[in-house]
């Protein structure tokens, strides 16, 4: 976590834990500090305090975007194919349309035209992709959208896009937004979604209306305060954190390309957030990868895990139209503002190392 | 000191194994083989089982993977007892998981990361590299680890083999390890209790009615599926009352079931398929085993035919065929019933 969040929750955690909705001195102290990190968030989401609805994480705020708008207002919802799970299974839950992507994992517009009509009531599109880093052409969907599917709610799901994208210029168009704490330097467990005013979803979470009646749940104080810390110094630091984790993600990439035959960079960096580097290295199995990296001392990812932990085919890479003797080697190395030359130096050595002796 | 790579299902013999390993002062690492991704209820593979094995090596302290042989496990166990079915076989799942998943997938993968060995924890022995029977004779496994040679068992350790089965919950205990009371497992892995075989090959292929015959060709009853039945069975194919009948042969093409009385079962000799001795023929007369927990038969082999001593009931086509020793002690030959 950034040393700022970690500062700014240890109050909340101690001598300042009430709860913000009793009627006491300390509960209305608590209250403050939730008041004032909601102004920081709306104003590093581009969007009025009122607007900000805290949630247990980007998951919370996803199913609340898609599920809320269709049981609110009955319809169809539609996303892309490469979706997080977090909006993926909410919307084939209430049976809703998938849009194909290219071989770059960017939505394929005249497919997502074909699917909107007035029956449709909510359209949810990431802004970048978890896997791969892939950025959505958002302004363009939000046309279609508007065009095409007057009634819809215009969901994006920013949570991996906010690190490096400037999300508040970006989703100036779309009526919700979903951003996790742990993406960029804050706790798990908290995330929040933006509703804008005119945007109306169901509730998930019923009971004592602690957000507006939109979400309840006694607030995670020390959570959201921290988010807020996190948030206030990602937006600040953001174009230099892009400028140099982009040098690293470029050497890094540039050098396995360059020590490792037949090792492909899976989307071209024109297409994708500044800290992916997403990889197939043909003739390797993720999973024993992933073994030799981490006795190397580094440590990375394939796709998403089920419950068990074990390693599930990706369905970005599927519909992208990746072949499975492919995607079978996958290695998504993810950098961060945390990230050093050193740990590129690290990479770079164990990572060719490692390919070599699964080849032999 | 070795690297051992433990495959750890969840259950008490696995837990023990790798205890007993790290024991010896070898370098451990736990894996949980993720196969099947479907329902089940008995099986190796559910969250709560790799919540088992995991908890228990964090306890031990040492290493836990996953690693995700879904694909293999399809392919080479669940696609052919499917298949098999279909043609009147009886297939043995955890024979063929072993064979191509644990002693074949499972081993390629931990020598390519640079172990030494797999440990499973089968109650089976490994003396002078041979399969042995396990200490607890009622609980023995060699004949699902039958097909493993010699230059397999240079890499594959049985460390609970030596042990009763009471000894290695008393171990568990022992140990404090959550899995010391978990029941065995029981039946195949990816078939639940509730709905069985039935339901299971009922959703996967269309089951043929077939009529049921006597020895005499005459026609006794009916059956919904012929998928269902296999040699040897005898409930469920006749009303019952008389004498007790059991299954002789399955026609597929003509969808018959022939049943006859438990003369009718007997036979002299069984056809194996891919036989296999582990240190070349034995001609003089060995111990057969047929069935997971049956009673060892002297037989002589002679090519490919097992020739009983003394006539013995047919063994239903796809169960393995696996040879012992006069001692009883060593795997010496194995194969399946043709």
């Amino acid at each position: 976590m950034r040393a700022e969040a970690v500062d700014a929750m240890r109050p909340f955690l101690q001598d300042r834990f009430a709860n913000p909705s009793g009627a006491h001195a300390a509960a209305r102290d608590a209250r403050r500090a939730v008041d004032e990190a909601r102004d920081v968030v709306a104003e590093s989401l581009g969007c009025q305090p009122g607007e900000v609805v805290f949630t247990s994480g980007g998951t919370e705020a996803d199913n609340h975007a898609v599920l809320g708008a269709v049981r609110q207002h009955g319809g169809v919802a539609v996303a892309t194919a490469v979706e997080h799970h977090a909006v993926l299974h909410p919307v084939e839950h209430v049976g809703g349309r998938l849009v194909a992507v290219d071989e770059r994992g960017r939505v394929d517009l005249d497919a997502l035209a074909a699917v909107l009509n007035d029956d449709v009531t909510v359209v949810s599109v990431m802004l970048a992709n978890n896997e791969v880093g892939t950025v959505q052409p958002f302004g363009a969907v939000a046309s279609l959208v508007r065009e095409r599917a007057p009634r819809a709610v215009l969901h994006t799901d920013a949570v991996q896009g906010f690190p490096w994208l400037d999300v508040a210029a970006l989703t100036a168009v779309a009526d919700c937004v979903s951003v996790s704490a742990h993406k960029f330097g804050g706790p798990k467990g908290v995330g929040a979604l933006v509703v804008r005013t005119g945007t109306t979803l169901e509730p998930l979470i019923l009971g004592g209306g602690q957000e507006r009646d939109r979400r309840s749940g006694t607030h995670n104080v020390a959570g959201i305060v921290a988010m807020a810390a996190a948030m206030r110094a990602t937006v600040a630091e953001r174009a230099a954190t892009v400028e140099q984790v982009g040098a690293q993600r470029d050497r890094l990439v540039d050098g396995l390309i360059a020590a490792v035959p037949e090792l492909y960079e899976t989307v071209p960096r024109i297409d994708k957030v500044a800290g992916s580097a997403h990889v197939c290295i043909d003739g390797v199995e993720s999973e024993a990868l992933l073994f030799l990296l981490e006795r190397g001392g580094v440590y990375a990812s394939v796709a998403s895990s089920c419950a068990s932990g074990a390693m599930e085919p990706s369905h970005v890479l599927a519909a992208m139209g990746v072949a499975k003797e492919r995607s079978g080697g996958a290695l998504r190395l993810s950098l961060g503002y945390a990230s050093t030359d050193a740990d590129v130096d690290r990479a770079l050595e164990v990572v060719p190392d490692a390919v070599r002796r699964l080849r032999r | 000191m070795n690297a051992v790579l433990v495959a750890m299902s969840g259950g008490v013999d696995s837990s023990v194994a790798a205890a007993m390993l790290l024991d010896e002062g070898h370098e451990v690492v736990g894996v949980t083989m993720r196969l099947w991704g479907g329902e089940s209820d008995t099986g190796c593979c559910s969250v709560a089982d790799v919540d088992d094995a995991r908890r228990v090596a964090q306890q031990l302290g040492i290493d836990h993977l996953v690693f995700n042989f879904g694909d293999d496990f399809r392919a080479h166990v669940v696609d052919p007892y499917v298949a098999a079915h279909v043609i009147g076989r009886t297939p043995n799942p955890c024979i063929e998981c072993n064979r191509h998943v644990k002693f074949d997938r499972l081993l390629r993968r931990a020598e390519l990361l640079g172990f030494d060995a797999v440990a499973t924890g089968h109650h089976a022995r490994i003396v002078h590299g041979r399969v042995a029977r396990g200490a607890d004779r009622a609980k023995d496994q060699s004949y699902v680890v039958h097909m493993l040679g010699r230059d397999d068992l240079a890499r594959v350790r049985f460390p609970v083999g030596t042990l009763t089965k009471d000894e290695v919950r008393r171990r568990a205990s022992a140990l404090g390890l959550r899995t010391a009371t978990k029941p065995d497992s029981q039946d195949v892995c990816f078939i639940t209790t509730g709905g069985g075989r039935a339901e299971f090959l009922g959703r996967r292929v269309p089951f043929t009615p077939a009529t049921v015959v006597d020895t005499d060709g005459a026609v006794v009853g009916g059956v919904e599926a012929l998928e269902l039945v296999t040699v040897g069975q005898r409930r469920g194919v006749t009303d019952g009352g008389g004498t007790r009948r059991y299954v002789t042969a399955l026609d597929r093409q003509r969808a018959t079931v022939t049943v006859g009385p438990l003369d009718a079962l007997l036979t002299e000799r069984v056809v194996v398929d891919g036989l296999r001795w582990i240190d070349g023929p034995v001609d003089e007369e060995v111990l057969v085993q047929t069935s997971a927990h049956g009673q060892p038969q002297l037989a002589v082999v002679d090519g490919d035919v097992v020739v009983w001593r003394t006539p013995q009931r047919r063994v239903a086509p796809g169960q393995a065929v696996v040879c012992y020793d006069r001692s009883d002690t060593f795997v010496v030959a194995g194969g399946t019933a043709a």
